[in-house]
C-alpha cells in the first residue's frame, strides 16, 4: 500500500486519481526516504534510433534524478521484444502502426491521462485527430494515431474509437514524409508522387524496402498517375495488393528503379552518391545529404505526405515506484526540452507550445511557422545546417502536417502484403 | 584402465558436445516445431498444421525466390572454382620455396582481415554510376554513358559473394594438393603424358577432396546469404535467406521457420550429395 503515498511526494507532485483508497494506512514514512529510492530506479527503455539519444538520457537523468537505460533497435526489432519478451523492457517507444500488433499482446498497460499534466497540450493529431478544420489530415486513411491512441477501458487491449482517460501510448514525435530529389540534377520541380514513375527518371529512382511502408509509397504514386483508386491505402485489399504488385513489377521491368534501401544510410548514400535523384526519404536523411554540401529538396506534394508518429507505452510489469518513474518520465517527455532537442532535428513534438518555451523565436520561426532562416539554424549536435535565409520545404507546420493524407499503417493482410512485396522484389 | 581411457575420451568430447546440442541442435528442433505452428496473420499458436509448407511448395513466388538462391549458389560456387583450382596449383606446384608458399597465401588471407560487410560495401563506390571504374572508363573514352550494369545487378552480386567465399575454396584444394606425392607428376612426365593429361588423371583426380570440401562451404554460405544479396543487389533481388528475414520482420515466425527448415533439408541434400562423389574421410 505505501506505494501510492510515494507518488504524491515525487517532485512533479503527480496528481492524485484514485490515491484515496490507500491514503489512511501510509503515512509512516519520510520523504528522505522516498527520494532516496527514486534514485535507485533505473527505467529500461526499448525504442529505434530516432529518439534512443545519448543527449536525451543525459538530460532527463540530470533533471529526474534516476536512471536510464537505453537500446536502440530497428523497427522491426524493436516491435519483436514488445510482443516476445516484455521482462525485457519497461517503456516502449514506438510507433502508433505497430500498436494494431503490440497492443493485443497486452503487454502494455493503459496509461492514465489524468496523470499526464500536459495532456490538454498535445497536438489533437494524436487525440481528436482534427487539427484545424478542413485540414486533409483530419481524413486521413491508415493507422492515423487518433485510431489507436486511446483503449476502452484500463485493462482493455480494445481500441477505442473516441478519447477515453485510457492512451496506448504518449506521442513525442511525428512527422510528414515524402519524395526527396537532388534539384541539381532532376532538372524540374517535383510536385506530384506521380513523378516517381516519369520515364525521364528510368534507372535513377528508389523505393523504400520495408514492405509495409514501401506499399504506401507505391500507392501514393499509382494514385498520382490515376493508374488506382483505394478505399483505404493504408488498409489495401487482397485485389489492391495484386493491382499494385503488378503495376510494380511492371516498372522494375522496365528499369525504373537503380536500387531499393532499407537503412537511413542506404538512402543519404544513394542520394548523395548520384545514383538515384528522386527517391522515397526520411526527414534527417535530406538533411545529413545536404550536410555533404549536395542540394537536396524534400518535396512537398500536391497528393500531400504520408505521415508517422512515435509514442511512449508502458510496460504491463510496471508497479509501485517504478511506475511512478515511468509517469514522470513521460510527463518530462512533454515538458519542452525533448521536444526543442527533436524539433532541431526536424521532427516534430507533441507538445509544440511546450517545445518553442525551449527554442529561439528564430528557431521557432524556421521548424514550425516556415519562414526564413532569422539566424543561421543548427541542429541538436551543434552542427550548422541552414544558413540564414533559408526556408523549410513544405513549409510550416500546419501545411505539412495538416497535408498527410495517410499514415505509416498495419494492415489487416499483412501477410499477404509481405508475399507480394516479396514477388515484386524477386521478379 | 580401458574404461577410464573411455571415460576420459566421453569428458573430452562433452563440452563440444554440450555446445553443439544447446546451441545447434535444440535450436534446430525448436525451429522445425514451430514451422507445424498455426499462423493466423497475427499471432502464432502451438498445433500442428502442414499449411506453412504446402503454402511454400505451392506458391510460384517462393519457387522463383528458391530459383533465385539456387541459380546464384551455382554461379558462385563455379567462378570460385575456375579462380580457386589455378590459384591453389600456382601455390603448390609453381612455387617452389615453401617460405614463399607461406608469404603468398597469407596474402591471399588478407583481404580477410577487414569485416565481410566492409569487404562487400567497398565495392559499392567502386562499380556505382560516378565510381572508379566508370570514371576510368569514360576517362579512356571507351564509354560516353556509364555502365550501369556494374552495380545493382547479378553481375555485382555474383562479384562481391565470389570475393568473399574464394578463399574458402583456395585454402583446401591448395591443402589437398600439396600432399600429392610430387613423384607421381614426375612420373608421368617421364612416361611422356601433356600437361593436361596430368591435370586430369593425376592432379584433379588427387585434389577432389580439396575442391569437395571448399564446395561444401561455398555452397552452404551462399544458400544462406541475405546480406550480400539485398545490399549488392540493391534490394532488387531475393534469395530464400532474405526472404526469411523478411518474414521474421513481419512476424511471421511459422512461415520463416517452415522456409528454414525447407532450406536447410536441401543445403544438407547437395552436401550429402557432395560427400556422395568424393569420399572426403577416404582421401584425407
Amino acid at each position: 500500500m505505501a506505494k501510492i503515498s510515494r507518488r504524491k511526494l515525487l517532485k512533479t507532485g503527480l496528481a492524485a486519481g484514485g490515491t484515496a483508497i490507500a491514503a489512511a494506512s501510509c503515512s509512516n514514512r519520510g520523504p528522505t526516504v522516498i527520494t532516496n529510492q527514486i534514485k535507485d530506479v533505473t527505467l529500461r527503455l526499448i525504442g529505434t534510433g530516432a529518439a534512443q539519444i545519448n543527449d536525451i538520457r543525459v538530460q532527463a537523468e540530470k533533471d529526474l534524478g534516476f536512471k536510464i537505460q537505453m537500446r536502440a533497435l530497428s523497427t522491426a526489432e524493436n516491435i519483436q521484444i514488445a510482443i516476445t519478451q516484455p521482462k525485457q523492457y519497461d517503456i516502449f517507444d514506438g510507433e502508433y502502426f505497430a500498436l494494431p500488433l503490440v497492443a493485443p499482446s497486452g503487454n502494455l498497460q493503459a496509461i492514465d491521462i489524468r496523470k499526464i499534466k500536459e495532456f490538454n497540450k498535445i497536438t489533437p493529431i494524436f487525440t481528436t485527430g482534427e487539427l484545424y478544420p478542413g485540414a486533409r489530415v483530419n481524413t486521413s486513411q491508415g493507422t492515423a494515431p487518433r485510431k489507436v491512441m486511446f483503449l476502452k477501458g484500463k485493462d482493455s487491449t480494445e481500441f477505442a474509437s473516441e478519447p477515453t482517460d485510457w492512451a496506448t501510448m504518449i506521442p513525442f514525435q511525428y512527422n510528414a514524409d515524402t519524395l526527396g530529389y537532388r534539384p541539381d540534377l532532376v532538372g524540374k520541380k517535383i510536385q506530384s508522387w506521380a513523378d516517381l514513375f516519369d520515364p525521364q527518371f528510368k534507372g535513377k529512382t528508389s523505393l523504400l524496402d520495408i514492405p509495409s511502408i514501401g506499399i504506401m509509397d507505391a500507392a501514393m504514386v499509382m494514385e498520382a498517375t490515376g493508374q488506382m483508386k483505394f478505399g483505404d491505402k493504408g488498409n489495401m485489399t487482397r485485389e489492391e495488393l495484386d493491382k499494385v504488385t503488378n503495376l510494380l513489377i511492371e516498372q522494375k521491368q522496365a528499369g525504373q528503379f537503380r536500387a531499393f534501401w532499407k537503412t537511413f544510410d542506404e538512402s543519404v548514400n544513394l542520394m548523395s552518391s548520384g545514383e538515384v535523384v528522386l527517391q522515397s526519404m526520411w526527414s534527417p536523411a535530406v538533411t545529413a545529404v545536404r550536410a555533404r554540401g549536395i542540394p537536396c529538396v524534400y518535396a512537398p506534394l500536391k497528393e500531400g505526405y504520408r505521415g508517422w508518429g512515435g509514442g511512449l507505452g508502458l510496460s504491463k510489469n510496471l508497479s509501485g515506484i517504478k511506475l511512478d518513474a515511468a509517469y514522470e518520465y513521460l510527463n518530462w517527455m512533454l515538458d519542452g526540452w525533448v521536444g526543442g532537442f527533436l524539433s532541431r532535428q526536424g521532427y516534430y513534438s507533441a507538445a509544440p507550445e511546450n517545445a518553442r518555451k525551449f527554442m529561439k523565436p528564430e528557431e521557432w520561426d524556421f521548424w514550425y511557422e516556415g519562414k526564413p532562416a532569422a539566424i543561421d539554424i543548427i541542429d541538436p549536435f551543434g552542427k550548422k545546417i541552414e544558413s540564414k535565409g533559408a526556408v523549410r520545404d513544405g513549409g510550416s507546420f500546419t501545411e505539412r502536417m495538416g497535408n498527410v493524407v495517410c499514415w505509416n499503417s498495419f494492415m489487416q493482410q499483412q501477410v499477404y502484403l509481405v508475399y507480394k512485396w516479396t514477388e515484386f522484389i524477386v521478379a | 584402465m580401458n574404461s577410464s581411457k573411455t571415460l576420459r575420451n566421453y569428458l573430452l568430447v562433452a563440452p563440444q558436445t554440450l555446445v553443439f546440442v544447446l546451441f545447434l541442435v535444440l535450436p534446430i528442433i525448436a525451429i522445425a516445431i514451430v514451422s507445424f505452428w498455426n499462423f493466423n496473420g497475427f499471432a502464432m499458436s502451438p498445433g500442428f498444421t502442414l499449411n506453412n509448407y504446402l503454402g511454400i511448395f505451392s506458391s510460384r513466388v517462393y519457387l522463383s525466390t528458391y530459383l533465385n538462391t539456387f541459380k546464384f549458389a551455382f554461379l558462385v560456387w563455379l567462378f570460385c572454382l575456375l579462380i580457386s583450382y589455378p590459384v591453389a596449383y600456382f601455390l603448390s606446384f609453381h612455387v617452389k620455396s615453401p617460405k614463399w608458399q607461406t608469404i603468398l597465401f597469407l596474402i591471399c588471407t588478407v583481404p580477410f582481415l577487414t569485416s565481410n560487410i566492409i569487404r562487400m560495401i567497398s565495392w559499392i563506390p567502386f562499380l556505382g554510376r560516378e565510381g572508379l571504374i566508370n570514371q576510368a572508363l569514360m576517362g579512356l573514352g571507351i564509354t560516353k554513358q556509364p555502365v550501369e550494369i556494374f552495380l545493382f545487378s547479378d553481375f555485382s552480386v555474383i562479384l562481391a559473394m565470389v570475393h568473399l567465399y574464394c578463399l574458402f575454396m583456395v585454402a583446401p584444394i591448395f591443402n589437398s594438393m600439396m600432399r600429392i606425392d610430387r613423384s607421381l607428376v614426375t612420373a608421368a612426365e617421364d612416361l611422356g603424358s601433356s600437361p593436361f593429361q596430368i591435370q586430369k588423371e593425376i592432379i584433379l583426380p588427387l585434389s577432389a577432396s580439396g575442391i569437395a570440401i571448399g564446395s561444401i562451404f561455398v555452397v552452404t554460405l551462399v544458400m544462406g546469404e541475405f546480406a550480400t544479396m539485398r545490399i549488392m543487389s540493391g534490394g532488387k533481388s531475393s534469395s530464400v535467406g532474405y526472404l526469411i528475414k523478411n518474414q521474421l520482420d513481419s512476424l511471421q515466425y511459422p512461415l520463416a521457420a517452415a522456409n528454414a527448415v525447407v532450406l536447410l533439408i536441401i543445403t544438407l541434400i547437395i552436401v550429402f550429395a557432395i560427400l556422395r562423389v568424393v569420399d572426403i574421410r577416404k582421401e584425407l
